[in-house]
């Protein structure tokens, strides 16, 4: 009966998806069904974690039939910790939408939707089958691409449709590549594809699937030169629905190309070249995008697909220290980049503004408010002792080591970047006086809003800006914690072990 | 479009089409069928019904809304697969009566799956095209 802790993040939030689309017509039922379950998947995922941390890798075999033929599930430490992840940011952006969505947008079945994107999130970790994450990515697709119209102003559809078509053409290239693999070995099963690929003695075809695979995650994580889609639609949807797409969607594209070069594509020395290339290329249009831009939400898009950049460079260098370095990034943008769309999405009720000219004295006006708002923002930047600064470590110390000084230097310009980006965010919406603007007609200003719901959106804020001052405070636990992860990935050999038996 | 022939035939059709769906339900396991199949067809019966006697009619005949069968469904197909697991065994593993029953045929998890996702079809296809007739 152990294993079936494993599926036990995933029933329930299927269960709770159903549940809620009975409430179909009840929003306020939904609401208060949302959060209890969203607080109580984070203890059931707290569980898986704590299983996987004492006794290793949990497979699943579904039906009963033994892999490679059945469809298995598998979690491995870092498969658990970011089913974890998904659950705390579940939990905050869940209480957020029942204080910031409105009413109108609500009552399109935005909960129910909402818990199945968590559902594919948590099924695309815990897959040990390519074919069987495929279709977890469509089922988050599908259910992002809900999220993202709901409401349907036409900024919304404008965004949608780049975002559609773009995330269809990367699903093409994800099928096309499994399809080229599975008639190269006639394995789908990741363990036994793990042993398969070495053996197969055209290389040349090995390597366009493994191409394919790359470019189909990179259009979904948003590496250059594929990323245009994603700022042009994460600030058109409600500040909710951006922080689950912000602080998940691009990260399980990064989760699954990391399970294809350390799993199934070992040892391919021009892979890792091409995704150094493709790093320090996304750590530059990131940052200079980002500076470029006044719409506070699109800055912070841009700052995503620069620090995409950190991920995929800790990647390319494929050592202990790189792949540390990488874990303890993801971990923290993953906390970090929900926060700080939400921190967007409270300065836009508070203000009514989106763009860094129309704000201003928010430092005069709410002190308390600002301090609070400065760990996510600061922690992004990764001031020591904060979270973000301690992964830079790793990462720079790998990019010595294995002499990609080229990407090191981008990765220490990226930084400074991110710090110049949001001292200019700090100093115009915090520092500079506030310029007068006419009330919006009919706009739902933070003050004017009832206690609860302000209570629901600065809950969140405080328990993710909790979070990230662990991840910065107790720095150690999670470097430990990055270690092993990397330590697993690097030998693939227990994984098989496990999975195959 | 309201003719007298259309109406008079929906009015037999309407039985003989579920009853066809139900038998492409049932001898899915094996054979080409399933619930997919059988839903789209159960929902083509209720279409024509529609179109012969008007929206309103079809509603008060379904009764319930059919956004409600999509729910219904994906809980009848998450129980089947969670059934299993009270004997211990992986989710989703199939458990068959050892006895086959008359006219149906095996009975066991999957076909109750296959219920679930007959009644998912059903109520998504309806749900669209309710929808789309009434904003026309």
């Amino acid at each position: 009966m152990s294993q079936t802790v494993i599926l036990l993040p995933l029933l329930f939030q299927f269960a709770l998806a159903i549940l809620l689309l009975f409430f179909w017509f009840k929003v306020p039922v939904q609401r208060v069904l949302s959060i209890a379950g969203s607080a109580l998947n984070v203890a059931f995922s707290a569980a898986l974690f704590v299983a996987v941390w004492q006794n290793g890798i949990i497979c699943h075999n579904a039906g009963n039939w033994q892999p490679p033929f059945g469809i298995v599930f598998v979690a491995d430490t870092f498969s658990a910790l970011l089913v974890l992840l998904t659950a705390i940011a579940g939990l905050a952006v869940s209480v957020f939408s029942a204080g910031s969505v409105t009413q109108k947008r609500l009552k399109f079945g935005y909960f129910p939707i909402f818990h199945f994107l968590l559902l594919g999130l948590t099924g695309a970790f815990l897959a040990g089958d390519v074919f069987n994450l495929y279709v977890w990515f469509e089922i988050i697709i599908i259910s992002s691409f809900v999220l993202i119209t709901i409401g349907g102003e036409k900024a919304q559809m404008e965004g949608a449709v780049k975002y559609f078509t773009l995330n269809m053409l990367a699903s093409v290239m994800f099928l096309t590549a499994i399809a080229v693999l599975y008639g190269l070995t006639g394995a789908l099963n990741m363990a036994d594809l793990a042993q398969k690929v070495l053996l197969v003695p055209n290389r040349e075809l090995v390597h366009v699937s493994a191409l394919l695979f790359f470019v189909a995650f990179g259009i979904k994580s948003a590496v250059f030169p594929l990323y245009f889609w994603l700022p042009d639609s994460y600030h058109t949807p409600p500040p909710a629905v951006s922080a689950i797409f912000a602080g998940l969607l691009t990260k399980v594209g990064v989760y699954a190309l990391v399970r294809m070069v350390t799993l199934i594509f070992i040892g391919d020395s021009s892979l890792a070249d091409i995704l150094a290339v493709i790093a320090g290329l996304t750590l530059v249009a990131g940052a200079a995008g980002a500076m470029m831009q006044t719409h506070l939400r699109k800055i912070f898009s841009y700052l995503i697909i620069c620090h995409i950049g950190y991920l995929i460079g800790g990647l390319s260098m494929l050592t202990q220290a790189g792949i540390t370095g990488l874990v303890f990034y993801l971990v923290h943008d993953i906390v970090v980049k929900t926060n700080i769309f939400m921190v967007a999405g409270l300065i836009y009720k508070i203000r009514g503004a989106n763009s860094l000219k129309n704000l201003g004295g928010l430092y005069a006006d709410y002190p308390y408010l600002s301090l609070l708002l400065a760990i996510p923002l600061f922690s992004l930047v990764g001031i020591p002792p904060l979270s973000g600064f301690w992964p830079k470590i790793s990462l720079i110390t790998a990019g010595m080591n294995t002499e990609r000084y080229v990407l090191t230097g981008l990765i220490l310009f990226a930084s400074f970047a991110t710090l110049v980006v949001i001292a200019r965010v700090w100093a115009e919406a915090f520092w500079k006086a506030a310029p007068q603007l006419a009330p919006r007609e009919g706009f739902e200003y933070f003050d004017d809003l009832t206690k609860t719901r302000r209570a629901f959106i600065l809950a969140p804020i405080i328990l993710l800006a909790g979070v990230s001052l662990y991840i910065g405070l107790g720095a150690e636990n999670i470097q430990a914690l990055s270690l092993r992860i990397a330590g697993e990935l690097l030998d693939a050999g227990p994984y098989i072990k496990a999975v195959l038996r | 479009m309201k003719t007298i022939i259309l109406q008079t035939a929906s009015n037999y059709l309407l039985p003989l089409l579920l009853l066809f769906s139900v038998f492409i339900l049932l001898r899915g396991h094996y054979l080409p069928g399933g619930g997919f199949v059988g839903g789209l067809v159960a929902s083509i019966a209720f279409v024509l019904h529609a179109f012969a006697n008007g929206l309103d009619k079809t509603r008060t005949l379904l009764r319930l809304h059919p956004a409600y069968f999509m729910p219904a469904g994906l809980a009848i197909a998450l129980l089947s697969g969670l059934a299993p697991m009270l004997s211990a065994l992986p989710f989703m593993t199939a458990l068959w009566y050892p006895t086959p029953a008359p006219v149906v045929g095996m009975i066991g998890s999957p076909l109750f799956f296959d219920i679930g996702v007959y009644l998912v079809v059903t109520g998504a296809t309806l749900t669209i095209i309710f929808t789309i007739s009434e904003t026309a």
